[in-house]
């Protein structure tokens, strides 16, 4: 159990502070915290901090710092999970977390802490039964409208108001008041996949390993029955096989407690009963065998004469999606070695930019297409570098300090492992208001995607 | 009580271990305990506390015990990480006797953890690797074929990054090692000083099995003539020759080089120990010890000139006449010249050494080179799981067990302070703490009439005969933790007149100790201080051979004072 709970923001300073149990200190536990965080040395974890009698426990997100403190010896996934579902929960009822949203919503919060612990023991965390409790209205920036469209975000270039949501869709508080029924209803389901790869300085693939996770965001009344169909030759664990051909595999796969399946094993179907709010209904993970090839290969080539102190690197990235597909917001981060006193670029596409910044390269590319090849050439003047033990003037093997390749990106549209949702449907009503809208997307995105030169 | 997901369970709950009747008649206690792990509407939290209020639960027999498991076996597929752990922990400690049933039970949580170490959120990626390498200590092959989950990506904080080299290091077996050590080799040369510096000594680490080709790596790596990693590669081949003799002819080769690179203070120790014990192998020790000798009046760091003085003089054992006269210029500067005392000492010592004849010397300094039987003992140190079985899933993993025991060390002397000055009632509101100490202190000045007799003598048997005379005036306990250092004990009490008759030495258990004061108006105060083995207390008894109380306080408050000053220095 906790003895206290606050939130700082990204500089320190105290949004929230709330003590469950008046037995340590007072308010100044959260500069005290601030001070310890900022004051660590570079090799302790700042994740579970100890000052004087009290246990200091904390997660970052969206920016902001939400801390516990106990004093009891009790268990760290328990803890940091509270402190996530925390989060979520705020999310849910102020629509995004953020300092802004907080610090307009500051009486919700209090009344959501209030119910969510007491005496620092958990009661609940549904939504379902907090719902019950909440009578404080959560406060918007502005009132949300589907057509702000200048947001447009990741959809591209489509604009027709009847197929696409912008992305700040989904940031409205969930669970508004009762008596608001003009509100539309909607469901949004993610299938987000997060792609780590590690490819070695020969081109071989060292390790690549997708995390995917089926997210539900779901403003419809709670209880509403829901099913979601997947691909239905999606296979789970390496022996299992399903219709023909090599289908779809995951290597393991887990479900929300509340997702009934009974229909996985024949039809890959998840039949649940969402509550209002954020959920997610299934965590999968796959590593070492994707069925589609990598989306993007690099090939550097780095020539540097060490006499004169010259270092040019060619680097052509080929993207081998499928022509159709596209990649956003690609970014290549190179760190470069120390003392690069200039740069010069040639770079194969107008849109494109380099520049360099904090010892690294940074090259963007707004929009890759499928099947294309662009290169940049750079030159850069590195007077004084150590190397390895040179057999010649110029040689390819590259200096110290020419760091791995990290390239983010966004793959809309495009799952690695192929898993796609075939169907949503929701249980017939007929005395609902309008037609639910359901928005169904799939978006692939980088987690660590390094190449080494 | 938590909330854990309706009435008839909080009642369930509170009838098992809040009523007294039930909880001394084993069957109906038993029963309650059944009904409340077949509950199955608690949420996620509601589960977790269940888990951990049946840790205190003993099974009556082997099939109570299979059938808790059973019962129970569906928690550890829950999806909600707090509950998989606690179950584990619930599992582990159950099933103490069964050793199998404790590695199956490791084997199936195996996933959930692997999916906690590449989780988004990076806290509890952190605590899952601190708990992987808790099952590593008894299990170091567990998560060998996962070895590629835990290479470290570019954007991972630094802590993270730390963590995960410990576990390569600590996973590695013949089917793995040579991609694990190809990683490894890639972060020696990484921008982060301090990520190479880890990637080098988990190198160290693992050539204690694969000498061969380690050694190979960190030679590779001494070629780049980076400072920050010269140093620790030298530092970890001076780890490495104490363990493994047989790479010694290869670090020899290694070391010529290196001492032009080296600048910090443990490096060049490193460097001059390998040339003190291995110089006859290495054909131009002497010059570099030379250089050494010549820069010595500029050296910053006094324990590299300790080691310098140390390493010369082996190797004058056997290369005397190219070390003879360095040694001479070292000897005649560390006595005549140099200000730090402990260097000095040395350089006086060997002086003398030298003095009283080679064969002396030789029979001093010559040491074994290596001590391969270490590496042996180390290796067999793979513990019981019973020994963390406690210890999992609780804060005690992500701390590690050194950071935790000082954590301990202070929260037991912060807890003797409140007992000192009595107070009943602890920490609600600050404020009235430091009042209530003003208090005591002013006391103590104003209860001054007692005076103890200084210089007091008494034999040891009039004490004995006193002693068993007279009955227990007062009796108590001060919390107490540790050892007790007897000399310590012998001078404070001697600064305020208190004589100590008898002492057992430190270390012995259980440890008594006999006092004895006197004061002026000649009344005799006798105490005996107990300590019980693995006890958090210490006894202590007086006699009296007046009766008077208000001298007795006064007495046991000055002898409270003494102790509890002890225990806090200690600590």
């Amino acid at each position: 159990m906790i003895s206290q709970f606050f939130i700082l923001s990204s500089k320190g300073d105290p949004l929230i502070y709330k003590d469950f149990r008046g037995d340590s200190g007072g308010r100044d536990v959260a500069e005290l915290f601030y001070r310890k965080l900022t004051g660590l040395p570079g090799d302790e974890s700042p994740v579970v901090m100890h000052h004087e009698d009290r246990h200091f426990i904390h997660i970052r997100h969206s920016g902001l710092y939400l801390v516990a403190t106990t004093s009891e010896n009790i268990s760290p996934f328990s803890l940091l999970e509270l402190l996530s579902r925390l989060a979520t929960l705020l999310g849910d009822y102020c629509g995004s977390l953020g300092e802004g949203t907080i610090s307009r919503n500051v009486a919700l919060v209090y009344e959501l802490l209030d119910e969510v612990l007491d005496y620092g023991y958990v009661q609940t965390t549904s939504t379902e039964m907090l719902r019950n409790f909440i009578q404080t209205e959560a406060v918007v920036s502005k009132p949300f409208s589907l057509f702000d469209l200048s947001s447009v975000g990741l959809f591209g270039a489509e604009t027709q108001q009847s197929k696409v949501a912008p992305s700040s869709a989904a940031s409205r508080p969930v669970l508004s008041s009762r008596s608001d029924q003009s509100q539309k209803n909607e469901v949004f389901l993610d299938v987000v996949e997060r792609l780590s790869v590690l490819i070695a300085s020969n081109g071989s693939l060292l390790k690549v390993d997708v995390q995917g996770e089926i997210r539900l965001k779901s403003f419809l009344p709670s209880g509403s029955e829901m099913r979601i169909g997947l691909t239905e030759e999606f296979c789970v664990g390496k022996s299992e096989l399903r219709g023909y051909g090599p289908g779809i595999r995951v290597d393991e796969v887990s479900f929300h407690s509340s997702v009934h399946l009974d229909e996985f094993e024949s039809h890959r179907i998840l039949h649940l009963q969402p509550p209002q709010g954020e959920l997610t209904v299934m965590r999968y993970q796959l590593s070492d065998d994707l069925p589609s090839p990598l989306p993007f290969r690099l090939f550097p080539s780095v020539q540097w004469d060490r006499g004169s102190g010259r270092l040019q690197v060619y680097l052509k990235l080929r993207c081998d999606l499928p022509p159709k597909s596209q990649a956003l917001n690609v970014r290549m981060h190179l760190p470069l070695p120390r003392g690069v006193l200039s740069l010069s670029q040639e770079l194969s596409s107008p849109e494109q930019k380099a520049e360099l910044g904090d010892g690294a390269l940074r090259w963007d590319l707004p929009r890759v297409q499928g099947g294309s090849q662009l290169s940049g050439l750079f030159q850069m003047d590195v007077p004084g570098l150590p190397g390895p033990p040179s057999q010649g003037h110029s040689t390819s093997a590259p200096p110290l300090g020419l760091g791995p390749a990290s390239l983010s990106f966004e793959l809309p549209r495009h799952t690695c492992s192929g898993l796609q949702v075939r169907f949503l449907r929701l249980a017939f009503r007929p005395c609902s208001n309008a037609n639910p809208h359901k928005w169904v997307r799939h978006l692939s995105h980088s987690d660590a995607y390094v190449i080494r030169i | 009580m938590p909330y854990l997901g309706s009435e008839d369970v909080v009642k369930e709950l509170k009838k098992a271990l809040c009523n007294p009747h039930i909880q001394a008649d084993r069957l109906r206690y038993r029963n309650v305990i059944q009904r409340v792990i077949r509950m199955s509407k608690l949420d996620q939290w509601g589960q977790a506390e269940v888990l951990n209020f049946l840790l205190r639960y003993q099974p009556r027999s082997e099939e109570e015990l299979f059938d808790i498991l059973n019962l129970l076996d569906s928690f550890l597929k829950s999806s909600s990480p707090g509950v998989v752990m606690g179950a584990t922990k619930l599992f582990l400690i159950l099933a103490k006797q069964f050793p199998h049933v404790q590695t199956d039970v490791l084997v199936r949580v195996k996933g959930p953890l692997l999916a906690a170490c590449s989780s988004e959120s990076r806290e509890l990626c952190f605590a899952a690797l601190c708990h992987v390498r808790q099952i590593l200590r008894s299990l170091p092959g567990h998560f060998s074929s996962h070895y590629k989950k835990f290479f470290c990506s570019y954007s991972e904080p630094h802590y993270i990054k730390l963590q995960k080299v410990e576990v390569l290091c600590e996973l590695v077996n013949d089917e793995n090692v040579q991609q694990v050590l190809e990683e490894l080799r890639g972060y020696c040369t990484d921008v982060s000083a301090d990520l190479a510096q880890a990637a080098i000594f988990a190198i160290g680490g693992i050539a204690r099995t694969y000498t061969d080709q380690c050694v190979q790596i960190l030679t590779e790596l001494l070629g780049l003539r980076q400072e920050h990693i010269t140093t620790v590669v030298v530092q970890t081949f001076r780890d490495l020759v104490w363990l493994c003799p047989q790479c010694t002819e290869a670090v020899c080769q290694a070391l010529p080089g290196c001492e032009e690179i080296i600048q910090d203070g443990e490096g060049k120790q490193a460097l001059i120990w390998l040339l003190g014990v291995h110089g006859e192998r290495i054909p131009n020790a002497p010059y570099v010890f030379e250089d050494f000798v010549d820069n010595v009046k500029s050296e910053t760091f006094p324990a590299v000139k300790m080691e310098l003085l140390t390493a010369l003089l082996r190797l004058f054992l056997s290369r005397p006449a190219e070390c003879q006269d360095m040694l001479g210029r070292l000897l005649h500067y560390s006595i005549e010249e140099e200000k730090d005392m402990a260097v000095r000492d040395r350089g006086l010592f060997y002086y003398r050494l030298l003095l009283a004849g080679v064969e002396e010397v030789k029979r001093i300094l010559c040491s074994p080179k290596s001590d391969p039987s270490l590496r042996l003992l180390e290796d067999q140190a793979e513990k019981p799981v019973n020994s963390w079985a406690s210890d999992f899933n609780t804060l005690v993993p992500v701390y590690g067990k050194a950071r935790w025991a000082t954590i301990c060390a202070c929260q037991g002397t912060e807890r003797r302070g409140p007992d000192l000055s009595n107070t009943a009632s602890f920490a609600t509101s600050g404020p009235l703490i430091p009042e209530e100490n003003k208090e005591r202190a002013q006391e103590l000045p104003d209860s001054g009439a007692l005076t103890l007799v200084p210089n007091h003598q008494l034999t040891a048997e009039y004490f004995e005969k006193t002693w068993l005379s007279l009955k227990v005036a007062h009796q108590q306990v001060v919390p107490w933790q540790g050892a007790v250092h007897p000399d310590t004990l012998q001078m404070a009490l001697q600064v305020v007149n208190i004589q100590t008759i008898a002492v057992s030495k430190a270390g012995a258990q259980p440890w008594k100790a006999y006092l004895s004061a006197q004061e002026d108006t000649g009344c005799l105060f006798l105490t005996e201080l107990l300590l019980e083995p693995e006890s958090l207390e210490m006894q202590i008894s007086v006699k009296q051979s007046e009766a008077r109380p208000e001298t007795l306080s006064s007495f046991i408050s000055v002898l409270e004072t003494v102790i509890g000053t002890i225990g806090d220095i200690k600590s």
